[in-house]
């Protein structure tokens, strides 16, 4: 008799209808949003507020050096001592004191700045200071060997090397960084959806053990049936709230954004460095353009099939193991032994996605992660953007099904024996005996 | 009369410990049978393997002339030692879903539930969790589950624990009565008084071995000692004892009774019949109370697994 849509739909149901389950759903949005504009609304904040830097210059050389803007006020103070200036300014409002000292040459002037404040001054606010300056100075040097800035200036090259693979398709730096993004939302994807509902697998497993509910159901059911049907039926249950999170915070960001007037996403990215981009690529249409192109030239249809292989693969993989330790053992507290191994294989490809991946995507240590079953689903996914030849994603993905036949099995052996073993905490070599069972 | 569960050679090892060592039963059709034997025996795995939970390493089970496959599943109702329920779900819900694992429709699973919990006057639990109900509320439950398919074999491994005398006996009649309606069941407990009183067969299980099997009256035939238990009215007590104890094997006896007799049980030699006995006995005495002694389930227990 083929129970399994039964079970499903009753793990489903249980799951979805449990009051943590809605709350969780519900609320989790609402937290990330407001925890979102909060962040956002405090930048804002932080940045409409007008900074004064006094600025005590005995050299006078840098007297049109700093331009007050409608973040920063550049207070130029004269005739004074140093001593009597810091006193000056540690009493009003000002945040610090830039003090150039006089010299008779360059070089003693440049070595010899210093910035006064209360506290230590924030890095790009020096950064800032110490980059302008430098500027400056180092023109006011360019001027003193009688070398004409102007043409300086119009020798200086930008380069932005197109880039095209041999078969002709063009790609530029934004490409790299879009398909990076969504290699890393991918697999990112997947770590979390593992971590999350394994878990939940895993306790919905307990949960059987302990309420001695057990015996009962697998006298009419096989256990391998059970435990597909809870892992699929959980997926489901994952699924479910994965689409409310994403449309319910989706419009809850909407209504936040219009409300407060403050744009959530862009806020997070300072809107200097945002100009600088797009000045350098000659203007902000070409910036749009390049990153419609980068869009369009990527293997979308490979991607989304990509996607769906790997992440139902390497799901079921590893919420396979995720039944068979709770099969295992009698409480929660018990799982942690067996945790660790599960988890350092998904947190390992997660790494190597990032710091590997990104580097290199086809070198040797990516390529061999992506076909290593545990790591192979995140690796993969992360890989696939750049472009892996298909018979390669099909050997990984091949490996990746013949492993979670074979962890089924493996799970179904240790789940069989192990829902009806109470008492004792069962250790690596128990669970090998089972085998024999 | 024919079998319904025919057990043959079973065979089951854990790792390096024995479970069950070619163990055969034979159930009766329509008999209430019972599996005795001490904590650990390997009742329970034979139960798992009757249950398909549990695959023998050997030897062959057989329901109803066939050789024990998934289709039965739904022939069998089995409540385990150690039940429950799931906590968190709503009465009704619970057992539909149980039922439809039996292979129940919905439709099916309903009716009958709704004439079972009118039946045992529960039907206002429906929608309550089982966390609300206490644990003898939830036994009744799993009682109905078990039945709910009509199965052929029904397994209860200590039904009665968790009950108070009353829900016991209201379990008890309803076993009696799913017997008559032509079920057979098996009945694994401790409990030697609900042996005697429902068993027609049991089997005893000791160290993964079966070491006795039969009909209960078989067996306490085989095992009655022909001793006799009497009441004895007489002038003389202490004469007519000793004039006793020189021709049978006599020991002190206590039963109740309304006078002040010498009680005594006597215990015959091979081939000494009650009636010698008596006519004996009744040219030296008054007999009150004369009674063969049948050896209890309980002592046939004690008596078998101590000598093994």
């Amino acid at each position: 008799m083929n129970h399994l849509p039964l079970i499903i739909k009753r793990e489903y149901l249980t799951k979805v209808k449990n009051k943590s389950f809605i709350i969780m759903t519900i609320l989790s949005p609402i937290i990330m949003i407001a925890l979102i504009a909060v962040v956002a609304y405090l930048s804002n904040l932080n940045s409409e507020k007008v900074r004064v830097i006094s600025i005590l210059d005995e050299s006078g050389l840098v007297k049109d050096v700093f331009k007050s803007t409608d973040k920063t006020t550049y207070d130029p103070l004269e005739g004074m001592s140093l001593d009597v200036a810091k006193e000056l300014v540690d009493e009003s409002s000002s945040y610090g004191l830039l003090h150039i000292e006089k010299f008779t040459d360059l070089d003693s002037v440049s070595k010899h700045i210093k910035f006064y404040s209360e506290e230590s001054p924030s890095l790009p606010l020096i950064t800032d200071l110490e980059e302008k300056l430098g500027n400056h100075f180092t023109n006011l040097k360019l001027e003193e060997a009688d070398i004409d800035i102007s043409k300086i200036e119009a020798s200086k090259v930008y380069i932005n090397i197109g880039q095209e693979n041999f078969s002709g398709e063009e790609s530029s730096k934004v490409d790299s960084i879009i398909k990076l993004i969504f290699g890393c939302a991918a697999g990112y994807l997947l770590f979390m959806f593992i971590i999350i509902y394994g878990n939940m697998i895993m306790r919905s497993v307990i949960e059987e053990k302990t309420s001695r509910i057990i015996e009962v159901i697998i006298s009419s059911v096989k256990p391998v049936q059970l435990m597909l049907g809870k892992i699929i039926g959980t997926s489901l249950a994952g699924i479910t709230q994965f689409v409310i999170w994403v449309i319910f915070g989706g419009l809850l960001m909407t209504i936040v954004s219009l409300v407060l007037g403050i744009s959530l996403i862009d806020s997070s990215m300072p809107q200097q460095e945002l100009m600088e981009m797009a000045s350098q690529r000659e203007g902000v249409e070409f910036y749009f353009e390049s990153f419609k192109q980068a869009l369009t030239n990527m293997p979308l249809m490979n991607l989304i099939v990509a996607f769906i292989f790997f992440f139902i693969g390497g799901y079921l993989l590893y919420s396979s193991l995720y039944a068979a330790i709770g099969a295992a053992v009698d409480n929660e507290t018990d799982t942690q032994q067996f945790m660790l191994p599960i988890l350092m294989p998904l947190i390992l490809a997660v790494y190597i996605g990032i710091f590997t991946v990104i580097e290199d995507p086809h070198g040797t240590v990516s390529t061999v992660f992506s076909y290593i079953p545990l790591t192979s689903p995140v690796v993969m996914l992360m890989r696939i953007p750049f472009g892996v030849p298909i018979w390669q994603q099909l050997l990984s993905l091949l490996i990746l099904i013949g492993t979670f036949m074979f962890t089924v099995w493996f799970a179904a052996k240790i789940y069989r024996v192990g829902i009806l073993m109470y008492g004792k905490k069962p250790g690596y070599k128990e669970l090998i005996k089972w085998m024999k069972y | 009369m024919s079998n319904l569960l025919e057990v043959h050679e079973v065979s089951k090892n854990f790792g390096d410990f024995k479970a069950l060592n070619n163990v055969s039963i034979q159930v009766p059709k329509g008999s209430i049978f019972g599996l005795l034997g001490p904590n650990g025996a390997g009742k329970t795995t034979l139960i798992r393997v009757i249950n398909q939970i549990t695959m023998p390493d050997s030897g062959t089970v057989h329901l109803d002339g066939d050789s024990l496959n998934p289709s039965h599943i739904k022939d069998i109702g089995y409540l385990p030692e150690e039940r429950g329920l799931y906590k968190s779900m709503k009465v009704g819900e619970q057992a539909l879903y149980l039922a439809q694992l039996k292979g129940l429709s919905k439709a099916e699973a309903k009716q009958r539930l709704k004439y079972w919990f009118d039946r045992l006057e529960i039907g206002d639990w429906w929608n309550k969790k089982i966390q609300e109900l206490s644990k003898g509320m939830a036994q009744k439950i799993q009682f109905v589950v078990t039945v709910l398919h009509q199965p052929k074999l029904l397994i209860f491994d200590e039904p009665f624990s968790g009950f108070d005398p009353i829900n016991a006996n209201l379990i008890k009649d309803e076993i009696l009565r799913l017997r008559e309606e032509g079920a057979t069941v098996i009945f694994s407990t401790h409990r030697m008084e609900s042996v005697e009183e429902l068993c027609d067969d049991i089997a005893l299980i000791h160290k993964s071995n079966k070491i006795l099997e039969g009909k209960l009256t078989d067996i306490k035939r085989q095992y009655k000692t022909n001793t006799f238990e009497v009441g004895l009215e007489a002038e003389n007590k202490s004469a007519l004892k000793s004039s006793l104890t020189e021709k049978f094997t006599v020991s002190e006896a206590s039963f109740k009774s309304l006078n002040d007799d010498l009680k005594l049980n006597i215990k015959l030699e091979n081939g000494g019949s009650a009636q010698d006995l008596i006519s004996f006995l009744n040219q030296r005495a008054h007999i009150n109370h004369f009674v063969e002694v049948i050896p209890s389930a309980n002592d046939i227990f004690i008596q078998t697994v101590q000598n093994n």
